[in-house]
């Protein structure tokens, strides 16, 4: 055990302090799309979008360390998400870089990078949620087509973005997880149609998208066909560590400390009071867990240990943590969180994230049937 | 960057794994829990020829000379089947004499603690019950180079085994340590029936016990020392009860696999499995905290205040839910004296108050951060 870094990584701890200073103000500029475009070039050049992925994709071929050392940095100073295209980055990416073939590599992967994609995922449809594996929209094989027909629902930002990351029976013959494909579709194919779902704060985050024998060559397959269960496995592997990731908890949980500081409770600061400094170190506590557990996943990871349960304790923590700061949030707002506003709409956002990826019985129940040893439901 | 137990300490693991298995099972702790202070010298003396009661003493002075990370690692395994002894508060005394002894009292006091002839325990708290110096109200009149102590220490663990105290107290308007035999003139104990009969405190009173220069713990202050004692408390209790916590999951996982129900094992029920899998969780996140705040111990001790509240403010409400979910999901036998887990229950009652609740350290992370 030992948490001394070596003098590269200071040096690389360094390096990124003196980017910071450099290219982010502080405060940080909020809705300010010209800060962004500079931001988001900045970090390109640098190659720290990707920080991890291989330098021949456009990665910045980084160690795992000196990327938990980047998002540190990062986060400590409240500093804008590494890219644009999220889910891009965090699972499509590296699925393409695990499964896919030189074409899809170049096709897709700078892109991603460059944020000229803005990739989503079709997993759930109307009546597959949790149960994955018993997906129903349909792929056909016609020559060298696939043709594809149903739909998918909860598709967050599908009605913004370029492609999708999608999940099709390709035979329904078979155990119901070997008929399935993984297949990537541009977006803007003929035959999709893009229906917004409402979400509880009013605003269009998620959608239902329909397949009316949409066409997609068969290049688009990534994986072999049957292969695409595996090839989902990592992604939400991938997708429960990005969510899981303790950095933009720290920088949610730095805002509801400045909000109590500026709070009043029966007349007094909030911050005097007992109940608020408690809730708030309660807080501290499991984000600090959540960082530390991620520490030690990442040294499994780099001794070349099998991993997998880790994201669940981080994904299951956060679950819980979030409905925690949301409320505190409100709480700390008094009688005007009953008015709409910014961190009003925040609060109610968490009811979202908390579902993706998994939902924490889902996630409880992987504990209990993989790592607990307990019979399946 | 590692976050990983060296090959060593896999092996002090299992080593200390078999022994507690082969040595200290849980129909021999009941055994010991019938004794008078829940302690049994051959078991002291073959830990002592392991070399695990020195893990923490310096080679010179005929320890091993490891570190906290280690001990950490000892007393998660001791802890999971809950074995009575001393070690907790040995090894607080042994990082009392370390870190404020002078060399005379470090080349008296720690091969003994090595060797186990002798035994070590703190005597900070009082009556009310107050952690940190503000708890400190026992005053010593000086006479000479001597102080004289005259009242009572409470909550003094393992006050019937221990054969020197730590001793806080006030001296003109200062706070001070010193090492007081259990043997000197003027010191009595008193033990306390404990709800957990595998610990044991009570009171250590002092009437008129003099302390000379030579049995002052001088060589750092005593405020700074207190602080630091209770960390180190916090580290070892939460290490202890991780081991016991996973125990009480591990119980209770085996019996929800084989206790049927309306013809399915329990374990199935989501009602059952969710609980289980939460209790996972809680000591996987403990590890985090505790093994990062063992280590800074020795090797970051800036940031073990905050680590050592972070993890004893985790295990002390993880573990008191723990108990009672255990106990509750073993039915009506979770009742009875019969069944283990009774105990694993009683034990997280004994973790929660422990150099601090969680109420308690909570108000210190808050304060640490200047809130």
């Amino acid at each position: 055990m030992d948490f001394q870094l070596n003098a590269e990584e200071e040096a690389f701890r360094t390096e990124v302090r003196a980017f910071l200073d450099e290219h982010l103000p502080d405060p940080v500029p909020e809705n300010d799309a010209d800060f962004l475009e500079r931001w988001n070039r900045a970090v390109r050049e640098k190659r720290w979008i990707g920080f991890n992925w291989p330098a021949e994709y456009g990665g910045g071929g980084g160690d795992l360390i000196r990327q938990f050392i980047l998002k540190e940095e990062m986060s400590a100073r409240r500093a804008p998400a590494l890219g644009t295209d999220f889910m891009g980055i965090t699972w499509v990416g590296p699925a393409i870089i695990t499964y896919g073939s030189d074409e899809q590599k170049k096709a897709h992967l700078e892109k991603i990078l460059d944020g000229d994609t803005y990739w989503c995922t079709g997993y759930s449809e109307p009546d597959v949620g949790s149960d994955l594996a018993a997906l129903q929209c349909r792929a056909v094989l016609e020559g060298d087509e696939y043709v594809i027909n149903g739909s998918k629902i909860w598709t967050t930002a599908a009605h913004v973005a370029s492609d999708i990351f999608l999940l099709v029976r390709t035979d329904p013959e078979v155990a119901k997880w070997k008929g399935i494909t993984c297949l990537l579709v541009p977006m803007d194919t003929p035959g999709m149609e893009i229906q917004p779902i409402p979400n509880l704060s009013g605003k269009a985050s998620f959608n239902q998208v329909f397949f009316n024998d949409v066409r997609t060559p068969a290049s688009n397959r990534l994986g072999k066909e049957g292969e695409g269960w595996r090839v989902v496995m990592k992604a939400l592997a991938d997708e429960r560590s990005g969510i899981s990731e303790s950095t933009e908890m720290l920088q949610h949980l730095d805002q509801i400390r400045d909000l109590a500081g500026q709070s009043t409770r029966n007349g007094r600061p909030a911050l005097e009071d007992d109940g608020v400094r408690r809730r708030l170190s309660e807080m501290e506590i499991r984000i600090e867990a959540m960082r530390l557990t991620g520490l030690r996943h990442l040294t499994d990871q780099l001794q070349g240990k099998p991993s997998g349960s880790e994201t669940a304790i981080n994904k299951l923590q956060r679950g819980l943590l979030e409905f925690e700061m949301s409320e505190l949030t409100l709480e700390l707002l008094g009688t005007a969180a009953q008015t709409q506003g910014p961190l009003q709409h925040e609060a109610l956002a968490w009811h979202g994230t908390v579902i993706g990826g998994g939902s924490p019985n889902i996630q409880r129940n992987i504990v209990a049937e993989r790592i607990l040893g307990l019979p399946k439901d | 960057m590692n976050f990983g137990f060296t090959e060593e300490q896999d092996f002090l693991r299992d080593a200390v794994k078999k022994f507690v298995e082969g040595r200290a099972p849980i129909p021999s702790v009941r055994e010991w829990m019938t004794t008078e202070d829940a302690h049994s010298p051959e078991l002291w003396s073959e830990m002592a020829r392991l070399g695990w009661l020195g893990l923490l003493v310096d080679e010179a002075h005929g320890g091993a000379g490891l570190s906290w990370v280690d001990f950490v690692v000892l007393l998660e395994e001791t802890g999971r089947k809950l074995m009575p002894s001393p070690l907790v508060s040995t090894a607080l005394a042994i990082t009392a004499v370390r870190e404020a002894g002078s060399p005379a009292q470090q080349a008296h006091w720690l091969p003994a603690f090595a060797e186990g002839s002798a035994i070590g325990t703190l005597a900070l708290l009082e009556a009310g019950d107050v952690m940190g110096l503000e708890g400190v109200h026992l005053r010593a009149a000086v006479e000479g180079a001597e102080h004289v102590l005259e009242g009572e220490k409470a909550f003094v663990q393992d006050v019937g085994a221990a054969d020197v105290f730590v001793v806080a107290y006030q001296v003109e308007d200062a706070p001070a340590l010193a090492l007081v035999s259990a043997s000197a003139p003027g010191v009595s104990i008193e033990r306390r029936a404990s709800l957990d009969e595998t610990k044991r405190m009570g009171t250590l009173r002092l009437s008129g016990v003099r302390v000379g220069p030579e049995d002052r713990l001088a060589e750092r202050p005593a405020e700074e020392m207190i602080s630091l004692l209770e960390d180190c408390g916090a580290i070892a209790v939460t290490a202890e009860a991780l081991g016991a916590a996973e125990e009480a999951t591990a119980l209770t996982v085996q019996y929800a696999k084989d206790r049927v129900q309306f013809g399915s094992p329990i374990g199935r029920y989501q009602g059952v499995k969710h609980r289980l899998a939460d209790q996972w969780v809680d000591a996987e996140s403990t590890k985090s905290l505790l093994y990062y705040g063992a280590w800074a111990i020795e090797n970051s001790r800036e940031e073990l205040p905050r680590y050592a509240s972070l993890a004893k403010a985790y295990i002390a409400d993880a573990f008191t839910r723990i108990g009672v979910e255990c106990v509750q999901l073993h039915g009506a036998v979770g009742y009875t004296l019969e069944y283990d887990i009774q105990l694993y229950l009683k034990r997280s009652k004994w973790v929660r108050p422990m150099f601090g609740d969680s109420d308690y350290h909570r108000d210190r992370i808050a304060t640490l951060r200047s809130l």
